[in-house]
């Protein structure tokens, strides 16, 4: 086993990269984030076969993966909230021309140029596509620096598995706090060989291109439903949650990352007042994990969404419960990082 | 019997989408002809802007990304620093590389990345019908600049080969024009030499071309062609703004 070590959530994201085998990041420093920008120049610019990129902007960064990732090597960028509004062009053009790489949005509070402090108000943008066309970013929700340090693992895995863009999308709270991880050997995952589209020169075989466009209607309609089946995939084989207490639960609540690590102090402080406090907690956000709340809300009659936002994985819980269950909301927008004490408050008044 | 013209291997056999009288095919045989003569096209990996050359990952001959609309720098940065023994130009307008991509081409200088830049500009936006480019001449009619370009609302034509050639991570700028056999002959040479500073790992290189779009000029392409030597070589003086030797 490996040992343990006391580490912060950014830099934490950037050894797991490491450990991944990105060896190429691109970025531009941005609160609360910017630990991990500069953790991968302190190690990338001492590596062979690396670089270490500071790019002139955000947008540049995206376009710099796009173009390093085009050769199939692991690469990455990482940013917070309005930097990544600015990458939402570069990542829909990945999606599209369906090149792996992956993306760290540790979201702060917005909008605009918001805070600095933590918020999950990126949701809409994270799942449902963020930049034009149709598209979806593999979306994974960590909630702790462990899970900062497995799901980047995980998400170069699942990047090169689909070929399509993935993104952690934590928030400052979890990249700002030191927690205990172990950076565990994962066992080798079976990938696709990328060898049929990279770019490393046509020596031996024809000119590859990476293109995402095509005037034809009816060709990029069928590219279209080419990356379609990939999200089909995805939704079956790839959901990720969460489930604690739901047995006998009085009130089922869905949050994911900081906010669903909050609920389980809630869980125990309900307990001891006689209140069954289940928690279902997203752990891919996209895919969205429909089935698990669908199933819950045949049995348990009131759910209730917490987010640091006002209200955006409400609508995914919505859909997934579908009429079946009274449904109730909680946010703190802006940055605030609601307390155990005020979410148990409302849990009360939903009983 | 000799053969003494032929299509250079570095290009497709698909014919150039672009209208009559455009510079764009010529620009593009000398890039593939120069990569053909250093033998490094099974090494190369082109970057196509947005924009009419939009379609040069038809045209060229080794593998070829699309990159965002000005971006062709930063997603070529990314490509030569993965790959960095290989091969790595862009292929970028005026719209894309002097107005939406400015950022990038800047920075990509600065940083002296170790890339060839094919800079075509032709004084006016083709692919979306003739509006203005931040390279249109004063006082030429766009769509955009209806009555003639006005420099006190929309500024003067930027020169981006003087520029870029301020910068020290800059190695090779240069000026070249396709106007007539002598000009593409020395466009040729210009063109070769950026692409041996970057074989030599010397840094970042770029050739400004002056280019014709008789379509969007309203010209036939004979005077096309006299248009760019009255007007915009005396605006856009030709010769090397930066070389090699100057750097070292």
């Amino acid at each position: 086993m490996a040992e343990k070590i006391l580490m912060k959530g950014n830099e934490a994201i950037g050894e797991a990269a490491i450990i991944a085998g990105c060896r190429y990041y691109f970025g531009y420093p941005i609160t609360p984030q910017s630990e991990l920008t500069a953790y991968m120049a302190k190690k990338l610019l001492k590596m062979k076969d690396a670089a270490f990129v500071q790019s002139e902007s955000e947008l540049a960064a995206i376009n710099m993966v796009y173009g390093a990732a085009s050769t199939g090597v692991r690469a990455m960028t990482s940013s917070s909230s309005p930097g990544i509004s600015l990458m939402q062009e570069g990542i829909s053009y990945i999606a599209c021309s369906e090149v792996p790489c992956v993306v760290i949005n540790m979201m702060r509070g917005g909008p605009g140029l918001g805070d600095i402090q933590p918020a999950q108000s990126d949701y809409f943008q994270a799942t449902k596509g963020g930049g034009h066309g149709d598209y979806h970013l593999i979306v994974l929700a960590p909630s702790s620096v462990q899970e900062l340090v497995d799901l980047t693992m995980d998400a170069f895995d699942l990047a090169d598995k689909y070929r399509n863009p993935a993104m952690i999308l934590g928030d400052g709270l979890l990249g700002q706090m030191m927690e205990a991880v172990e950076f565990k050997k994962k066992p080798k995952v079976d990938l696709p060989s990328k060898e049929s589209w990279t770019l490393v020169g046509c020596k031996g075989r024809k000119p590859h291109q990476i293109v995402s466009f095509n005037l034809n209607p009816s060709v990029l309609e069928k590219m279209n439903l080419v990356i379609n089946e990939k999200y089909k995939k995805l939704e079956e084989k790839e959901v990720r949650y969460e489930a604690i207490s739901l047995e006998n639960a009085d009130l089922v609540i869905v949050a994911y990352g900081t906010v669903a690590r909050i609920v389980k102090t809630v869980i125990q402080k309900a307990k001891k007042e006689g209140i069954n406090v289940g928690l279902i907690r997203p752990i891919t956000l996209y895919p969205f994990p429909e089935k698990i709340i669908g199933d819950t809300a045949e049995k348990i009659k009131k759910f209730l969404i917490v987010e640091m936002s006002l209200g955006q994985l409400i609508e995914d819980v919505r859909l997934a419960v579908n009429g079946k269950a009274k449904i109730k909301f909680y946010g703190r927008p802006g940055g605030i990082i609601p307390s155990p004490e005020e979410i148990l408050e409302k849990v009360k008044k939903c009983l | 019997m000799k053969k003494v013209f032929g299509r250079p291997e570095s290009l497709t056999e698909t014919s150039f989408t672009y209208c009559p009288g455009c510079h764009h095919g010529i620009a593009h045989r000398l890039v593939a002809e120069v990569l053909d003569e250093f033998g490094v096209r099974e090494n190369t990996i082109g970057v196509c802007p947005v924009g009419c050359s939009v379609f040069a990952y038809l045209f060229f001959n080794c593998d070829m990304i699309c990159a965002a609309h000005g971006r062709a720098p930063a997603t070529a940065t990314g490509i030569k620093r993965a790959k960095p023994d290989s091969i790595v130009f862009t292929y970028q307008g005026d719209g894309d590389l002097a107005a939406i991509g400015t950022a990038e081409i800047v920075h990509a200088a600065n940083r002296g990345e170790n890339i060839t830049v094919i800079f075509i500009n032709n004084a006016i936006y083709g692919m979306t019908g003739g509006q203005m480019a931040p390279t249109t001449l004063v006082g030429q009619v766009t769509q955009t600049s209806p009555y003639g370009r006005d420099p006190k609302t929309m500024g003067y034509p930027i020169k981006m080969a003087e520029m870029l050639s301020t910068l020290k991570g800059a190695t090779y700028i240069s000026r070249v024009a396709l106007s007539k056999p002598a000009n593409i002959i020395k466009a040729k040479k210009s063109i070769k030499k950026a692409f041996q500073v970057q074989l030599d790992g010397k840094g970042f290189s770029m050739v400004e071309i002056l280019s014709t779009c008789p379509t969007n000029w309203g010209l036939s392409p004979v005077e096309a062609n006299r248009w760019l030597e009255e007007n915009m070589i005396p605006y856009y003086p030709l010769g090397e703004f930066r070389t090699p030797e100057e750097v070292a």
